[in-house]
């Protein structure tokens, strides 16, 4: 009983639509970003290297290149409200859940196969 | 108004607040409570609101029990006592709910930690213990010297050693009210209470809230 009345907090929380991705998509992440008073949309693009279940707590975290070969990661809670779309640009194919390999290869290596299906 | 009631812990969540920022909250099932006895200056020597908490087959109690319960008219498992601005405001077999609180105000919770039985300096004090290597034996956990030698030939007052750790009244203050549902009974707290889950906690007004912050 006990659990229940968390669970439906919990469930209060959670977003009724996810779109569907994976780890290896190429996604495009539009976060809110509050300026002064203005409210706008900032865009994160790059690929999905890791996701994370848990409820309220579900989160994945996307890579990308920056200028001068720099690797940016940011991690998002998919539940969270600041999110306001998560768009997969590109299919991947990968072998592995845990994308974390790719933090040590640049340009080639760095490649992910399309999936298509 | 009465300072606390009873409630207990059911577990932590985090939650999005308004600006979409992750807020850790304890939940807290609050009441309903219901007003078993007054303590009036002229009987008792002293000003409070005893209540109950947690409905209970009448097998559970013995008679004394039951009779010190009759005039609620309802069976009780807990019972504790807690100030009370004006014990007028109260009467026997008024029910308390968690509507007692407010969103944005403070609260002091409560509890008894989670018992760690005898523990050693480590766990109890956080000290570093000792190397792992270079030749060390016995050494990893253990407390190093515990004062001078022949100076005090003593031991001072208050040396942190190896001993009981939790299960101790412990209070949490001054955590702010995220949330308050009336129809679950239930109170959402910023931030961790002492306890397990299940654990019994009093929910009490903050006596160091800041002025116009209630």
């Amino acid at each position: 009983m006990a659990l229940t009345i968390l669970q439906e907090l919990e469930q209060r929380q959670i977003k009724a639509e996810v779109p569907e991705f994976r780890v290896g998509d190429t996604v495009r992440v539009g976060v809110k970003v509050v300026e002064g008073t203005r409210e706008r949309v900032q865009e994160f693009e790059g690929v999905v290297i890791s996701r994370r279940s848990g409820a309220v707590n579900e989160n994945f975290t996307v890579r990308r290149l920056a200028t001068h070969g720099i690797g940016v990661e940011r991690t998002f809670l998919v539940h969270a409200p600041r999110i306001s779309s998560i768009k997969v640009i590109r299919q991947g194919k990968v072998r592995r859940a845990k994308l974390f390999y790719l933090r040590g290869l640049t340009g080639k290596a760095a490649r992910i196969k399309e999936r298509r299906d | 108004m009465i300072r606390g009631v009873l409630g207990r812990k059911l577990g932590m969540l985090q939650v999005f607040d308004a600006a979409g920022e992750v807020i850790p909250v304890t939940v807290i099932k609050v009441g309903p409570c219901v007003v078993t006895q007054i303590r009036t200056k002229d009987r008792d020597g002293y000003e409070a609101v005893q209540i109950g908490f947690e409905e209970v087959a009448p097998r559970k109690l013995t008679k004394p029990q039951q009779g010190h319960l009759q005039p609620a008219g309802l069976l009780v498992r807990q019972l504790r006592e807690f100030p009370a601005e004006n014990i007028a405001d109260h009467k026997v077999g008024d029910i308390l709910h968690v509507d007692l609180f407010q969103v944005g105000q403070r609260v002091d919770v409560v509890g008894t930690t989670k018992g760690r039985g005898f523990a050693g300096v480590v766990k109890r004090h956080g000290f570093r213990g000792g190397p792992a290597t270079h030749g060390q034996s016995d050494r990893l956990r253990a407390p190093g010297s515990i004062g001078g030698g022949t100076a005090p030939s003593r031991v001072w007052k208050g040396q942190r050693m190896a001993g009981h750790m939790g299960n101790e009244r412990v209070t949490i203050q001054n955590l702010e009210v995220i949330e308050v549902i009336p129809e679950k009974n239930v109170l959402l707290v910023r931030g961790a209470v002492p306890g397990p889950r299940n654990g019994l906690l009093h929910v009490k007004h903050a006596i160091k809230a800041k002025r116009g912050a209630k």
